[in-house]
């Protein structure tokens, strides 16, 4: 068997599909997505989420994840930056049945998690700062558009 | 340990053309002495041959690293990368083509991503991996606030 000819097929081939499922991973690596789940408040509660934070950026990090510190510099600063917000990282591997149970797959995997425990954005890979500041800001301005009616309501009367 | 994280990415793109150069010629020595490299690295990744070439003639053109990583990452997929080698060599000295085809095949597209994209197979794989496999075990990153 000509090893030749069949080892050039092989390394096209491969470089050809590498190349695709790169620049796929590129794309999706870091982007923060919407999502909407309702985890059960005991997982959230084992990982130290807090309800009633507006804003909590739960992060899952383990000991192999190069990018894991880079993902806690971003969301420590969005914490720090912004009133409400709550930067939390966990272990992955000491909670591996919460990380079944919130399907995360790799690390960092970051979730924002509302006040109720909801959900409501998740990202893989090194979020960018600007996409958590917006995925965070909605979360933000309820909590301030609930003050304002009932401070609204307490005036008219 | 932490490394420039530019040695781990020249590795991978000198190796992603020791591997090519592999399925081209079915030298198995060359898959072997590769493996050996792997195994360096893994050991101790300041050690491993291409990082010190690195350090020798590319690093001194270089500004200083911006950012450090953890040698975890590296290492582990150091030992990855030792499997697919060390597999691809013993298939083509044994005489068995195909499979050390696929072994040096695996070996390339891994090298291959990881010096372009800059994405760490094992990495990724490594937690999907253990939420299968199992069984939780003690912290060993701090879980910070």
């Amino acid at each position: 068997m000509n090893v030749g000819s069949a080892g050039l097929i092989v390394v096209g081939a491969v470089l050809v599909a590498a190349t695709a499922f790169g620049l796929w991973w590129k794309r999706r690596d870091g982007r923060v997505r919407p999502v909407e789940a309702t985890p059960e408040a005991a997982i959230m509660t084992a990982l130290g989420v807090e309800p009633g934070v507006p804003a909590t950026l739960l992060q899952f990090s383990s000991a192999f994840c190069a990018p894991c510190r880079a993902t806690r510099r971003v969301l420590a600063d969005t914490a720090a930056t912004l009133e409400g917000v709550r930067h939390l990282e966990v272990d992955a591997e000491s909670h591996l049945d919460a990380v079944r149970a919130l399907d995360v797959w790799k690390t960092p995997t970051t979730l924002i998690v509302d006040a109720a425990g909801t959900v409501v954005h998740r990202a893989t890979g090194v979020p960018a700062k600007a996409q958590v500041v917006a995925a965070v800001a909605p979360l933000l301005t309820k909590r301030r558009a609930v003050d304002h009616g009932r401070l609204g309501s307490t005036l008219c009367r | 340990m932490l490394l420039d994280p530019r040695g781990p990415r020249f590795n991978a793109a000198v190796t992603a053309v020791v591997f090519a150069v592999v399925l081209l010629t079915g030298w198995w020595w060359l898959a072997l002495a590769q493996a050996v490299v792997f195994a360096i690295s893994a050991v101790d990744p300041r050690r491993g041959p291409y990082a010190l070439l690195f350090k020798a003639l590319v690093r001194p053109r270089l500004a200083p690293p911006t950012e450090l990583e953890p040698a975890a990452p590296f290492r582990f997929a150091q030992t990855l990368g030792l499997v697919f080698a060390g597999g691809a060599g013993v298939a083509f000295l044994a005489g068995a083509p195909t499979a050390g085809i696929v072994a040096a095949a695996f070996g390339l597209a891994a090298a291959f991503l990881n010096s372009v994209f800059g994405l760490c197979l094992g990495c990724e794989l490594y937690l999907g991996v253990r939420r299968m496999t199992g069984r939780a075990i003690p912290a060993r990153v701090p879980a910070t606030e």
